[in-house]
């Protein structure tokens, strides 16, 4: 829906297919969708929540239309700008140009937990740092588009996007046929050519690629055995692969494979004992080191978390200015670095109309929505501020668009972002489409599945 | 000088190891205070590459049941005292990195307290560091065996002993505080034919003098390096210099021995 009320014209079909469908049959529908998705075993574990770790993420029927042309420029601002944080990658951790003109204050990079001093020099193969990033958008009115944050380390998601299209296939096949989406099935065999086109250059024969994960207690391993199961490789955990030789080998019951390209899903701390936490045991010994040798390519390479940092976020549109020499296509959304005392002021003069996010935090904790805060929340994020000011950032909120979604009131508008996958290799590729995450409250902007977020079908048509 | 040095390590396992990987970081590399004439690290045939830091780095693996695991690294180098001051060295990152806190470099109030004495007697960046060698080296005593290779720099100040490591340690993270880039450095010290101690592998620290450049300071001998020092590894605290660092699995205890020979021609 428009900020001024009425429904866009992409949505005409699905206005007329609602008006024709009486409430009960979405209801209907709604049932079944849940046991398709119980079925499936898709379900996501909540940090920090207590209750049902099984619990299912919430799936709004109606799904989210995205028109061609809207597409077309959403995707060319994808690519600048995943182009950018890439180039932006390989500068700080090769001659630090951006840091020398001043562009990008030094100690905002040098002195972030997320900088990694021990890929200074690194040359990952095909000059590919974010192999897989994860850009979250909204929209605040027709034309302009803000990133709210990029997910440039182990984004998830994507098994959702894969699979509300196979539910709304399933639970409503006329209605996708009378449409013409483009498809995102293509997505895990996009994803394993991405990752086959980063092998080692070394690598002569086609490449053996696995995915790491640190095992079931992790709440994304339904998506970690999901893909790769879709994408034909072995799913692996640390102690499944050692190093010897200089080389990374997967054990087989036919004996030691070797292994060219890592597609990890753990943390960059836990990857090897030897070089990051020595009490990990989700890693592999000597695994950084072979890295660093260039015997084999971690996805996403090690330290990409200084390009998704928040406190850096504020300057990707200068990162684009300065590699690619275009004005930013996406928006940012106005950030305050509590570090910064000007900005500190503002914010906490101004808490109650702003959003305080943790600068490292992620999944939407330890957040502030300021205009449905209360007073003690308020005098409790002014001392958290106080207390360690270079730890938090503030936006304004946005004038965020809305979609209809089917919620227990029966069809009512709900805040929406947009988390398209970008593939980096030799080349970027981006699936039409991505995942919707709905705030399922009324009036909430919270869209995290974490925070009882939920999730819909999203269709890109195709002029 | 003319220094030879020999570096073994052994790890014997009490009961078989079933697998160890060790990262080794035993090469000097010539600069404007030394210059290496051969060196050598186990073999030769181990892999290799340059770490963040520079540090050409070895790393290999044993994987299958052994019960010693042995490293030795031999080599000449030649010195020239240049007062501490370095040139020409090998630099990955710049000066601005070294002002990174580490866990073991991370500073407590005590770490503070010195910071802020050293500011209130001296005045020049050379002389603070001067200033902060003699302070770290009053407030911890030399005394082998009371630290661990873990122990943080706050641990060893509260502690008030500790060895070489905790010295370099405990003056990057007073150096930070006062705004200058300090590192940590891993080597060997030659304590001449009179010397009262065995050569062993020695660690020290280095500060950025924007006038200078990079000017070692060793804490733990009171004095800026000599041509009896050599310079082999860099890193903002000792986990990431570490001359060797390895992880083995096996359930029995293992032992340590490190023996480190330097001889020298003048």
């Amino acid at each position: 829906m428009t900020a001024n009320g009425s429904v866009r014209p992409s949505y005409a079909q699905i206005r007329a297919w609602l008006d024709a469908m009486p409430i009960e049959a979405l209801d209907v529908k709604r049932r079944e969708a849940e046991l398709l998705f119980r079925r499936i075993g898709i379900t996501f574990a909540v940090y920090g929540e207590g209750g049902d770790p099984e619990r299912l993420i919430p799936f709004d029927l109606i799904p989210r239309i995205i028109a061609a042309e809207e597409w077309a420029r959403m995707s060319r601002g994808l690519t600048q700008r995943v182009r950018a944080l890439n180039a932006f990658l390989a500068d700080i951790y090769g001659n630090g140009e951006i840091l020398r003109a001043g562009k990008v204050p030094e100690e905002l990079v040098f002195k972030n937990e997320s900088w990694r001093p021990e890929m200074q020099g690194m040359q990952p193969a095909a000059g590919a740092w974010t192999h897989v990033a994860g850009i979250d958008i909204v929209r605040v009115d027709a034309d302009q588009f803000y990133v709210l944050e990029d997910n440039c380390r182990t984004p998830s998601g994507v098994s959702y996007m894969l699979e509300n299209r196979e539910a709304m296939l399933r639970l409503f096949p006329d209605l996708v046929s009378s449409h013409r989406i483009a498809p995102v099935a293509r997505y895990p065999e996009e994803l394993l050519e991405t990752l086959k086109s980063a092998a080692p250059p070394a690598c002569r024969s086609d490449p053996t690629v696995v995915l790491l994960t640190p095992g079931p207690l992790n709440s994304a391993y339904y998506e970690h055995s999901f893909l790769a199961d879709e994408m034909g490789v072995e799913l692996v955990e640390g102690a499944d692969l050692f190093v010897d030789d200089g080389l990374v080998w997967m054990r087989t019951t036919e004996g030691p494979k070797r292994v060219d390209v890592i597609y990890r899903r753990i943390d960059d701390e836990y990857l090897d004992p030897l070089s990051f936490k020595p009490d990990s045991m989700l890693g592999v010994a000597g695994l950084f080191a072979a890295y660093r040798a260039g015997a084999v390519t971690i996805a996403n390479a090690v330290g990409t978390g200084i390009a998704d940092d928040k406190a850096v976020y504020p300057y990707v549109p200068e990162m684009i200015r300065f590699y690619l020499g275009e004005e930013p296509l996406l928006q940012n959304v106005p950030t305050y670095l509590c570090g910064r005392p000007d900005d500190r002021a503002y914010v906490l003069d101004r808490l109650h109309e702003l959003v305080v996010k943790e600068a490292r935090g992620s999944g939407g904790y330890g957040m502030l929505i300021g205009p449905h805060s209360t007073a003690a929340q308020r005098d409790k994020f002014t001392a958290l501020i106080k207390a360690r000011p270079e730890d938090y950032v503030a936006q304004p909120t946005l004038a965020l668009s809305t979609v209809p979604c089917f919620v227990e009131s029966g069809i009512a508008p709900r805040h929406v972002d947009l988390r398209p996958f970008v593939l980096v290799g030799r080349d970027i590729r981006i699936i039409p489409g991505g995942l919707t995450r709905v705030a399922m409250r009324e009036g909430s902007l919270v869209v995290n599945s974490s925070q009882g977020g939920g999730t819909k079908d999203t269709w890109v048509l195709e002029s | 000088m003319k220094l030879r040095i020999r570096h073994e390590t052994a790890h014997d396992y009490e009961a078989p190891s079933a697998s160890t990987v060790q990262l080794i970081r035993l090469t000097p590399r010539s600069h404007g205070g030394q210059r290496v004439r051969y060196w050598r690290v186990g073999d030769g045939s181990w892999p290799s590459f340059e770490d963040g830091f520079g540090n050409w780095t070895q790393f290999r693996a044993v994987q299958r049941p052994h019960g010693r695991v042995r490293v030795v690294a031999e080599g000449e180098v030649e010195t020239v005292d240049t007062q501490g001051v370095l040139r020409d060295t090998r630099e990955t990152l710049p000066v601005g990195a070294y002002l990174r806190e580490t866990g073991r470099t991370h500073p407590d109030d005590a770490i503070r307290a010195l910071a802020e004495d050293v500011l209130r007697s001296a005045n020049t960046e050379l002389d603070r560091l001067h200033t902060l060698m003699q302070l770290v080296r009053d407030k911890v005593d030399w005394v082998v065996g009371a630290t661990e290779s873990t122990t943080t720099a706050a641990e060893a100040l509260a502690h008030g002993r500790g060895v070489c490591q905790d010295h370099a340690q405990l003056f990057c993270s007073a150096a930070r505080l006062l705004g200058m880039p300090a590192r940590y450095v891993s080597g060997y010290f030659w304590p001449g034919e009179d010397g009262r101690d065995e050569p062993a592998s020695h660690a020290w620290a280095e500060g950025f003098v924007p006038a200078l450049g990079w000017v070692g300071f060793d804490a733990a001998n009171r004095q800026c390096p000599t041509d009896r020092y050599v310079r082999v590894a860099i890193g903002l605290d000792s986990f990431a210099a570490a001359p060797v660092h390895g992880v083995h699995f096996g359930s029995g205890a293992d032992s340590l021995a490190v023996t480190v020979r330097v001889d020298a021609d003048q």
